[in-house]
């Protein structure tokens, strides 16, 4: 056999592979999208094609009986705060600990990261009584509050590799010149970082769209529910029953969400593998 | 200074450190007075005169209930008292560190003094307390939800794991008592208690090995064939792979366990008995076909993220290597070992620890694909639960907490120990420190 016509053989092989895991990839999602589009509401006489195309349920979404559109803002608001939030908070911390002397500084950010490896689900219990405490309980104001909390030592890590990777002489060009500390911070390391912060922008952003656990939690009445919670609900009792509403459903969250990722994903992975491999 | 000024350096002969860190000792602040840092002085004994007024009581009330638990059943609610004492033990650390802050500080600064330190302009004071200070005001926001949410809660649940806090013994009806080492001891003697753990703990064990590794050797080998520059259409190849992780896991997994369904799940009612007849494979019923399912649907949501770090750190390795290897006649298999495979496994270890240390505590998939079942027998855990999915159903399905507490511990000692100690290997945390 040529050399030749082994390489030849052997791309055919490669696209033969990704064929295959293209078809795995494909199905479960092609497969929610027809089930979305099936009249009624049952699994069983439900199929990929639907033989009855309707969009009964897309519709429904967007009827006044459902809370959907309520959900979907509730899930914005924390997003974006947490988003917002988590950059600013995440940075100055970042900052500190790239560029300053501190108690604490060689060791905490590890010491925080690895208490973060406790499981959190005893947390839930304390977190809850003292939510109830100050009166946040059921709202999304402790929910932000949490999440902005937890996230921070491990995106803080991720950032604080990546201002490692600024060289630190401009800083003290910026200080001959006069600039302290804030200015420092925001008119050199910032513009340099915007990568980082884009992903941990995007990561905040995504994280509380699609947790479920700690809202199902914190939130108890039905007006505060977020995505994850009201859809959880549409399977959570009769699991067929609804199946094909919790489809739709997450069809209109998935598609945005998918491609926002799918557009960024050179800048997420560019800015996940600088913080995140030299932190 | 080249030529010290006389004068001062008199005056502040007789200036005495020991004065100094007895009297803020005494009271925060006076120290600071005598030294004639009167603003800083008047600050610190304004902080401890609030706190002694504002706190002292709480305090006080906070640490008596995290000693007893309540005393009087009903009136009493042993879980409250526990929460503040927690935040009490938490504000009195921060106290005794400002405290002991304020007592160096005076020291420190006494002894200067006498030394003939003269004292700087008020401006300059500001401006070196500024640079001091600065780290610390930059982190206070983020330390400060830190503390109220990840050592509060881990401090609550260490505690809880020494008390007996469970349906029987629930407040406000019940008092919850401190029983030491007690839990522990029951969950490896108690048979039922004992057996569980070690079944869910070696499963726990094997989901996060396979699991993880199968993902990152997915991930690697598409990144590796992507990679090839044979290939084309590349950008469109990576997108589509990239796509499990764009798509939110809640919503695949709650899809792929419709699918997996015994009874009308689409990958028996199209995949198997079309192909292999029969009435299908009982995936949710049978712990092992539940534990493959589980594995398999783990693999489709994990690889797309390591074969997008990896393709990334593909990129960057530079031609150079491959063309001196090249050079020596070295195979295609010697370049991925040499030069290939270290690369991608050294730039990314620390990441690559955070995904077993994450599928370790993967909540999501276990408890959302199938409730942790099936059942199984003689042990109150389901088939497929691993650690933290059994700590939730002990938490919310049968409020055992204490245990759950109990069995939250062992978990982080495992993963946080784990992780430490490849954390030192790691290259970065040597690094660590010099600024």
């Amino acid at each position: 056999m040529s050399s030749k016509t082994k390489s030849k053989l052997e791309v055919a092989a490669i696209y033969l592979i990704l064929a295959i895991v293209s078809v795995i990839i494909f199905y479960p999602l092609l497969w929610t999208i027809g089930m979305s589009l099936n009249q009624g509401t049952s699994l069983y006489s439900s199929s990929i094609i639907p033989d009855n195309f309707s969009l009964e349920h897309y519709k429904w979404l967007f009827s006044p009986q459902s809370d959907y559109l309520l959900w979907y803002k509730n899930s914005l608001i924390v997003a974006f705060a947490n988003a917002i939030g988590s950059v600013v908070l995440t940075a100055f911390v970042a900052y500190a600990f790239s560029r300053f002397k501190f108690v604490g500084r060689k060791n905490g950010l590890y010491i925080f990261l690895l208490l973060q490896m406790f499981p959190v689900m005893m947390a839930m219990v304390a977190l809850y009584i003292f939510l109830n405490m100050i009166g946040l309980l059921d709202s999304l104001t402790g929910l932000i509050l949490i999440y902005l909390g937890g996230q921070i030592p491990f995106n803080a890590w991720l950032v604080k590799g990546y201002f490692d990777t600024i060289p630190k002489e401009l800083d003290e060009a910026a200080k001959i010149d006069g600039a302290g500390p804030i200015r420092i911070f925001w008119s050199v390391l910032l513009p340099l970082a915007k990568p980082i912060l884009a992903v941990v922008a995007l990561f905040n952003f995504m994280a509380p769209l699609f947790d479920f656990l700690l809202p199902s939690i914190v939130i108890s009445s039905e007006e505060n529910y977020t995505l994850a919670l009201g859809l959880y609900n549409f399977i959570n009792d009769q699991f067929a029953n609804n199946f094909t509403r919790f489809a739709a459903g997450s069809v209109l969250i998935a598609v945005p969400i998918a491609t926002i990722y799918l557009f960024l994903q050179r800048y997420l992975i560019s800015g996940l593998a600088s913080g995140g491999t030299k932190g | 200074m080249t030529t010290p000024k006389k004068q001062p350096k008199k005056k502040y002969h007789k200036h005495n450190p020991n004065t100094a860190t007895i009297l803020s000792i005494l009271f925060a602040g006076l120290g600071q007075l005598y030294n004639r840092r009167y603003l800083k002085g008047s600050i610190f004994i304004f902080i401890e005169g609030a706190f002694l007024l504002a706190f002292l009581d709480a305090l006080n009330f906070g640490l008596w209930g995290l000693r007893t638990l309540g005393t009087i059943p009903g009136t009493d609610h042993s879980i409250r008292l526990l929460v503040l004492g927690v935040l009490s033990l938490i504000v009195s650390v921060i106290a005794i560190t400002l405290y002991v802050f304020n007592v160096l500080d005076a020291r420190k600064q006494a002894k200067k003094i006498k030394k003939g330190w003269v004292p700087l302009s008020f401006k300059q004071v500001i401006k070196e307390a500024y640079d001091y200070s600065f780290p610390y005001i930059i982190t206070f926001p983020g330390l400060f939800l830190m503390i109220f949410v990840v050592i509060f809660p881990l401090l609550f649940s260490l505690l809880l794991a020494f008390t007996n806090y469970d349906l029987y013994h629930s407040p406000p009806r019940n008092l919850v008592d401190w029983v030491g080492l007690d839990n522990f001891k029951s969950l490896f003697t108690v048979p039922i208690w004992q057996e569980t753990f070690l079944s869910v703990f070696v499963w726990t064990i094997v989901w996060t090995v396979v699991a993880t590794t199968l993902q990152i050797a997915l991930g690697f080998f598409l990144a590796v064939l992507v990679n090839d520059e044979r290939v084309r259409f590349k950008k469109l190849i990576r997108t589509i792979l990239i796509l499990p992780w764009a798509v939110p896991a809640f919503v695949t997994i709650l899809v792929f366990a419709a699918m997996f369904n015994d009874d009308f799940g689409a990958i028996n009612r199209d995949i198997i008995i079309p192909l292999f007849g029969g009435d299908g494979i009982s995936w949710l019923s049978d712990p092992l076909y539940s534990r493959i399912a589980i594995i398999m649907i783990q693999t489709w949501l994990g690889f797309p993220f390591i074969f997008a770090l990896f393709t990334g750190i593909l990129q960057s390795i530079s031609k150079d290597w491959y063309e001196a290897a090249d050079m020596d006649g070295a195979s295609r298999i010697q370049k991925f070992k040499s030069i290939t495979f270290p690369h991608v496994m050294f730039a990314t270890a620390p990441l690559l620890i955070m995904q077993y240390a994450s599928n370790f505590n993967n909540f999501n998939v276990i408890y959302l694909f199938n409730e942790g079942g099936p059942a199984v027998r003689g042990q109150n855990a389901g088939g497929t639960d691993i650690l933290i999915s059994w700590v939730y159903k002990l938490t919310f399905d049968t409020n055992n907490y204490s245990m759950a507490a109990v069995i939250s511990i062992i978990m982080g000692l495992i993963v946080s120990g784990f992780a430490f100690y490849q954390f030192r290997k790691t290259r970065s945390f040597k690094e660590e420190g010099e600024i």
